[in-house]
């Protein structure tokens, strides 16, 4: 019994760690058509901003629970600087061209930007414990959980559902789905895709940066926790359908559960089953498992 | 009909490079190795990239290769290259043989993320499984040729010489393969497949064929790695050493077998020279290289060598 509360909430974190990453990729792949491998250095650069933040917080004694709130405000913090700065001084130079290319353009600032981390923030791990420790310890059942964890599935939750509200009840998310659905007739109709565009992909960089600063103490940062991140956020939305929202968190649903199974009661394959279900996923329904097959043109 | 100056030019660069084993310092005859064999990974991501599909996961078959002879030499001590080599090559097509199933159903950034997955999962059972040496990987013994087992240093310039010799012959094979029906049609589906497929071609065979021979040559590379450094390690697969090989594959361009050697060659001399002079910044020439290849010269660099003619 305590394995199984400990696998659901394992995976729920987990899921609910990934979603947050994967929901900002698939939300830029859905308007721009850039799988945009860069979403990983965004979240190192998430991290290390919030861990920056946070130390120099705690190292000062200022109010602790305040420091709480430092985390999202570093995640917006380097989403709207980096992420502007992106797609207005790179992207959008390269915007018409084919799919593969775009993808090759934001591995090449994905290699730019792990190195930029390195030189600013140095190899040392840096670590933002404090806030971890903040909101103490729960029990459920027999099992010790830390509350910081389950307000990160709670978050990622609110999340989702604010994308989901954004998406379908405001007026900028209704022009956002007119351009995921046919950006050539969005643009007839007058909607701004550059505009919108801007915005997406600065929305998209904070989700992933929020990724980051909020899974910031419960890691030590280091060099190449961006690597790791974009491969799996990658699985992610390919299982849920790349672009699609609904898909992210199936995705990161089935990737975060099947991980906890395995974590529990098969560790030594818990590195590639998350692999092996993409791959599954993939060679029976190639476009994932919520979008929508695209039509091929003679 | 002109005659084909390819394969002359193989012979004689060959011959130059042949000859260059007496003359090279020992750290640049490595190095040439180390890229040629990386080399032949990247010449299997082109042949690929001329058919339209892109892998982000070639370090599958250069790590099979590698952990074919790696393997191989650890727990039986068998160290002929040239068994090796055939061995190395034969587990990667093997291989392929069932995935490229899968594979050549898929195109554009579909194949990308299929092949970087498959990719993955081999790097997750390197790293999990004590038995294959996890993440230190294990040490191969010293390389034997058809029975002559010379001293260490003679070793590595006969290891040369063999790198050569298999890089001739495939840059050779896989030219003639371009020229052939094969390549034409390969280009023609990326151009636009459902035309390939009105005119009678099997788009499906087409990629099939083209993913079985990357599957070869990077096997090769993969195992002359293996012998050369005389170690395996995961790494070998993870899927930033298939970037490294993507990276070397756009910038040198898809028009010409020389292509990704010389990137590759360009690519391990920038290596070891940004690593002496700027730490840290490695990373970032190679980001910045792509980003200005990408944005202005479309082609990749060789579209500069081979100038207006390639063009047309």
């Amino acid at each position: 019994m305590t394995t199984t509360i400990a696998i659901v909430l394992d995976g729920l974190l987990y899921a609910a760690w990934l979603f947050l990453v994967a929901v900002g990729l698939t939300l830029v792949y859905g308007v721009m058509r850039i799988l945009n491998v860069a979403h990983g250095s965004l979240y190192a650069l998430g991290a290390y901003v919030a861990a920056w933040a946070v130390q120099l917080w705690f190292a000062n004694r200022l109010p602790a629970a305040a420091g709480l709130l430092l985390l999202p405000l570093a995640a917006l913090l380097v989403g709207v600087v980096a992420g502007t700065a992106i797609e207005r001084g790179v992207l959008r130079f390269t915007y018409g061209r084919h799919e593969l290319v775009l993808l090759l353009v934001t591995y090449a600032l994905f290699l730019i930007l792990e190195d930029l981390v390195k030189l600013v923030f140095g190899v040392d791990p840096c670590f933002a414990y404090q806030p971890y420790g903040l909101l103490g310890v729960v029990r459920i059942g027999r099992l010790p959980y830390s509350l910081y964890d389950l307000v990160l599935i709670g978050l990622a939750v609110v999340v989702g559902l604010s994308v989901w509200l954004w998406l379908e009840k405001t007026r900028s998310g209704r022009l956002l789905l007119a351009v995921i659905h046919d950006r050539e007739m969005a643009m007839a109709m007058g909607i701004d895709v550059g505009r919108l565009f801007t915005v997406t992909f600065a929305a998209g960089a904070t989700l992933a940066a929020l990724g980051g600063a909020l899974a910031a103490p419960r890691i030590s940062v280091v060099p190449g926790i961006g690597v790791e991140v974009i491969v799996l956020a990658f699985a992610v939305v390919a299982t849920g359908g790349l672009g699609s929202v609904p898909g992210a968190m199936i995705g990161s649903l089935v990737v975060g559960l099947v991980r906890a199974v395995a974590v529990h009661l098969l560790p030594q394959v818990e590195l590639f089953v998350i692999y092996a279900v993409m791959a599954a996923v993939l060679a029976v329904r190639p476009q994932g498992l919520f979008a929508r097959a695209e039509v091929r043109r003679i | 009909m002109r005659r084909d100056p390819v394969p002359a030019a193989i012979a004689l660069l060959a011959l130059l490079l042949l000859a260059g084993a007496l003359v090279l310092p020992d750290w640049l005859r490595f190095l040439l190795l180390l890229a040629f064999a990386k080399g032949l990974a990247v010449l299997g991501v082109v042949t690929l990239m001329r058919g339209g599909l892109v892998s982000f996961g070639q370090g599958l078959y250069f790590g099979l290769g590698g952990y074919a002879a790696g393997m191989t030499g650890h727990f039986t001590g068998f160290s002929d290259v040239f068994g090796l080599l055939l061995l190395g090559i034969a587990v990667s097509v093997a291989v392929a043989l069932v995935l490229g199933l899968v594979m050549a159903r898929y195109r554009e950034i579909f194949f990308a993320m299929l092949s970087l997955a498959f990719s993955m999962v081999f790097y997750g059972v390197l790293v999990r499984s004590e038995v294959l040496g996890s993440t230190d990987g294990s040490n191969l013994p010293q390389p034997t040729f058809l029975g002559y087992a010379p001293e260490a240093a003679t070793g590595r310039v006969l290891l040369y010489l063999l790198t050569v010799l298999v890089v001739a012959v495939a840059a050779f094979l896989v030219h003639r393969w371009y020229r052939s029906l094969w390549g034409h049609l390969a280009e023609a589906a990326r151009e636009n497949e459902v035309r390939v497929e009105y005119l009678g071609a099997s788009v499906f065979r087409v990629h099939y064929a083209d993913y079985l021979l990357a599957a070869a040559t990077a096997g090769a590379g993969g195992v002359l790695t293996a012998v050369a450094v005389g170690h395996v390690d995961p790494t070998l697969t993870y899927w930033t050493t298939s970037g490294e090989f993507v990276f070397v594959a756009l910038v040198g361009g898809t028009g010409s077998v020389f292509a990704p050697f010389a990137g590759a060659v360009l690519l391990e001399l920038v290596r070891t020279f940004a690593f002496a002079w700027l730490p840290y910044s490695w990373q970032m020439i190679l980001g910045a290289v792509m980003l200005l290849v990408i944005l202005f010269l479309p082609g990749g660099l060789w579209s500069l060598v081979a100038g207006r003619e390639a063009r047309t």
